[in-house]
């Protein structure tokens, strides 16, 4: 029981920094309509700006989100102004054109990375990195609180963003209704770069909260890419509240798989669900909500 | 046994009800039209027919075999052909590999495909446009495309659903005489058509629906005349 | 007949010739593998370019075939050659069982599930050490040392699967495949089973997909599932030779696989040992770049868009021989 309630644990508060991932994945996907196959290459040059921080600057990784954000915005931004953006205009055969881009994008940052900082692994030694606290024999790992404390704040930033500010609500619009939404006089092509920025910026910010409980290589980015499509199904496309959920279920998921199956099935567990969410419940989780 | 007839078919999105207890029979041979406002349900039937969306209740007989949960390409493989409002070219095709890829409906040989998509096309005076992409012709000629395409697979009924929408009138007196030669060919047809004088005009019964459900039904003269249909169309005074 | 084809004369030629007029068995392997991207490539061609569905997963199909043939070996004790025999036909079937599941979805939802799947198959072959050897791989003795009959089986192999899949595009089949790519919905409405079609054009596909894998068990002596169920280096580089060359197009994926593997070569070589070491390891990094290019301004890749290229071109000289003049 014990080991239960505390991989039970473990995922929950994993899973809230997997809830920002699905986020910015979520954004992109429910604006544009295409499939983000960089988020997890975006998510690996945060951590690596944010490795850099500590190196150089000796400056925690919690506070190089303040750095890693901004700085993964800009590369969002140029990314769909001048990669995805133009091939709207292009007849091309595979109605994909986008998606393919950004493979060919993930690949350019993997190796791009690669050549600066080699293929060895890196870690971020802080002086809480292996703290604990515990409750009732249940041990909380210290790093993983704070980011689970961090990602929270950062989804009610989002969700004060979307809800409040008159660009969050252009946003909303796009994202349910694009030929509605240009003819009420909103700049889609705008929202669309704004919209592929905060993604990648909340990629960044779960890549930084990770960085102290992962160790981080070029090749991370993948993995992480395919993660975040996993948790934006299983919340039902497009849904941001869905995206927390599918975030904190994988996670729940993954570290279930890793104790009761083994570590190495731990990855398969989410494409598991994934493929049975996809064909059983097209809606994703949300579609349970509506009977 | 009709030729082609509905009972009581139904049809609700959630708890929207876009077709409700609709029923009526389309005799052999003849020209039916099924008109109403915008967004009466009209295009709603026609999807219903040809299976892509599934019935809710109620069905559909086609020379006495039922049609409910058929996917559409059996439907269209027992002789149900149709067009679509807003007309969907194979765009990257030429008109004549459409037509061809229609008239594989009933044969697997290449030539015999060719023969039947030339034939139709020149049947609906497309024939000197076989080369061009699909993608590149005016609007006038992508309904007769679709029209074509519809007519390549060989069906025994044909569903054309706003062929005259966005046509010049000229371009429209064409398609009254095209869809005519069709009928005189031995196909029935049941057409959506918003233009009043083209219904009018070719129509043997007409079937007046708002929506989803029936108002009216009978000769060309009688729904034009009849309250209800007025009223659905220009409202009450 | 129709009047001959004689490009098509001249690269058959070309190819038979080639080990005979190049004895380094360097470039035969370089081309033995090209002509093995040839088949992978005009495979996923035919389902992505032909039919619209974008697979991200043809090293399920890749790896099925290349492990048929290895467990041959290991578990049934056959000769590796089994493979070239088995691996097709089990590809298939493991494609129509994906088939089955994926194709409810449409679009990028299919593409996600191929990618899913292909993990899945990936980390099943790892983990299920007792049948598949697990990370260890699997290790054969190849039959020939000589380079030259594995060139002529690859040769053959490609000839074999661009002829079959020129002849599918020409005939009722490939008239579907088309329509179904280019509007489902009104494919449907005449008369054509998407689904049916769809699963044909998956069958054909991983066929020879299964059947280039067989033959790199075979050819190379060595397999693990990091290599032949790889998404990068298989299912991605499957597309990037459709995309490059051009999809849609019988001869894109040829040209595409040569460029790519050329290229690959090029750089794992440091331009064949003139430019300094650390080259080498861009070649991925090129990869990428030439992906970005392509699909920003080649959209349809080299065959697909040959005549914007010579159009362009042709301005080009047009430009200089006029300020030439002045």
């Amino acid at each position: 029981m014990e080991v239960f309630v505390q991989t039970f644990v473990s995922g929950i508060l994993i899973g809230g920094i997997y809830g920002l991932i699905g986020l910015g994945m979520t954004l992109i996907m429910g604006v544009m309509k295409i499939i983000n196959l960089a988020h997890g290459q975006l998510m690996m040059v945060a951590m690596y700006i944010t490795f850099l921080m500590f190196e150089s600057l000796h400056l925690d990784p919690y506070f190089s989100l303040l750095v890693a954000m901004p700085a993964l915005f800009v590369i969002g931004v140029l990314l769909q102004k001048y990669l995805l953006n133009p091939l709207l205009n292009v007849d091309s055969i595979l109605p994909e054109n986008q998606v393919l881009m950004t493979v060919g994008i993930g690949m350019v940052l993997t190796e791009i990375i690669r050549f600066i900082f080699q293929s060895d692994y890196k870690s971020v030694k802080t002086s809480y990195s292996s703290s604990a606290v515990y409750l009732g024999g249940i041990s909380f790992n210290v790093p993983m609180i704070v980011a689970f404390g961090i990602a929270l704040g950062l989804t009610a930033l989002l969700f004060f963003f979307l809800l409040k500010t008159d660009v969050g609500k252009s946003v909303r619009a796009t994202a349910q209704n694009r030929d509605a939404a240009l003819l009420m006089g909103i700049n889609a092509q705008w929202i669309t770069v704004l919209t592929y920025g905060l993604g990648s910026a909340f990629a960044a910010a779960a890549g930084s909260l990770l960085l102290p409980i992962f160790y981080l290589f070029p090749d991370i980015g993948g993995p992480f890419t395919l993660k975040a499509f996993v948790i934006t199904i299983l919340g039902g496309m497009g849904s941001t509240v869905g995206a927390i959920v599918g975030g904190v279920v994988l996670g729940v998921a993954e570290s279930m798989g890793a104790t009761y199956l083994s570590m190495a099935l731990k990855d398969a567990v989410g494409m598991v669900i994934f493929l049975l969410v996809l064909i059983f419940l097209p809606g994703g989780l949300k579609a349970l909500t509506k009977v | 046994m009709a030729f082609f007839e509905t009972q009581r078919l139904t049809k609700a999105f959630g708890g929207l009800i876009a077709v409700s207890d609709l029923s009526f029979k389309v005799e052999k041979g003849e020209i039916f039209g099924l008109i109403g406002p915008n967004g009466s349900g009209k295009t709603t039937v026609f999807n219903l027919i040809n299976g892509y969306y599934p019935i809710t209740s109620g069905s559909i007989l086609f020379e006495g075999a039922k049609l409910n949960g058929l996917p559409t390409w059996k439907i269209c493989k027992l002789g149900i052909g149709r067009t679509f409002q807003i007309v969907k070219p194979l765009r990257r095709m030429t008109v004549l590999e459409n037509v061809i890829a229609s008239a594989f409906n009933h044969t697997s040989h290449m030539a015999e495909a060719r023969e039947k998509a030339l034939e139709v096309m020149k049947f609906c005076e497309l024939d000197r446009k076989g080369d061009y992409p699909a993608k590149g012709l005016t609007i006038g000629d992508r309904k007769r495309l679709e029209i074509a395409r519809a007519l390549a697979t060989g069906p025994k009924l044909l569903l054309l659903d706003e062929t005259m929408a966005g046509l010049t009138p000229q371009e429209q007196l064409q398609g009254v005489e095209l869809i005519r030669k069709i009928r005189d060919t031995g196909i029935t047809i049941v057409i959506v058509e918003h233009i009043m004088h083209v219904i009018m005009n070719i129509c043997d019964r007409i079937l007046c629906i708002n929506y989803g459900q029936e108002i009216a039904k009978g000769t060309p003269v009688e729904v034009a005349n009849n309250k209800a249909v007025i009223e659905a169309y220009l409202g009450k005074e | 007949m129709k009047s001959i084809n004689w490009p098509t004369i001249l690269v058959i030629a070309v190819l038979a010739l080639f080990p005979a007029v190049v004895p380094s068995d360097y470039y035969r392997h370089i081309f033995i593998i090209a002509l093995m991207w040839v088949v992978i490539g005009s495979a996923w061609n035919l389902l992505a370019g032909y039919t619209g569905q974008v697979s991200f997963g043809h090293a399920i199909f890749f790896g099925t075939g290349a492990y048929t043939a290895g467990l041959c070996v290991t578990k049934l004790e056959i000769s590796a050659w089994w493979g070239m025999l088995l691996g097709g036909p089990v590809a298939l079937v493991v494609g129509l069982l994906i088939g089955w599941i994926c194709f409810r979805l449409r679009g990028p939802y299919f593409a996600l599930a191929t990618i899913a799947v292909g993990e899945i198959f990936r980390l099943i072959a790892t983990v299920w050490r007792d049948f598949t050897e697990g990370m260890e791989g699997i290790l054969i003795i190849q039959t020939f040392r000589s380079k030259i009959p594995y060139y002529y089986l690859a040769l053959f192999l490609a000839a074999l699967c661009i002829t079959v899949i020129y002849l599918v595009t020409r005939s009722k089949w490939g008239f579907y495949f088309v329509a179904i790519r280019e509007d489902q919905d009104a494919a449907e409405s005449m008369g054509i089973s998407a689904f049916r079609y769809k699963s044909l054009s998956l069958m054909i596909s991983s066929f020879f997909t299964g059947l280039a894998g067989a033959f790199y068990m075979n050819y190379m002596g060595f397999i693990d599932p990091q290599v032949v169920f790889s998404l990068h280096y298989i299912s991605i580089m499957a597309i990037l030779v459709g995309i490059i060359g051009g999809v849609g197009t019988i001869w894109g994926p040829p040209v595409g696989a040569f460029i790519m593997v050329l290229l690959q070569e090029t750089f794992r070589s440091s331009f064949f040992g003139l430019l300094p070491k650390w080259i080498s390891e861009a070649h991925i990094l090129v990869f990428g770049l030439l992906v970005i290019f392509v699909i920003r301004y080649m959209a349809n890749g080299i065959i697909g868009d040959w005549s914007k290229i010579q159009r362009l071109w042709s301005k080009d000289r047009e430009l200089l021989s006029a300020s030439g003049r002045n």
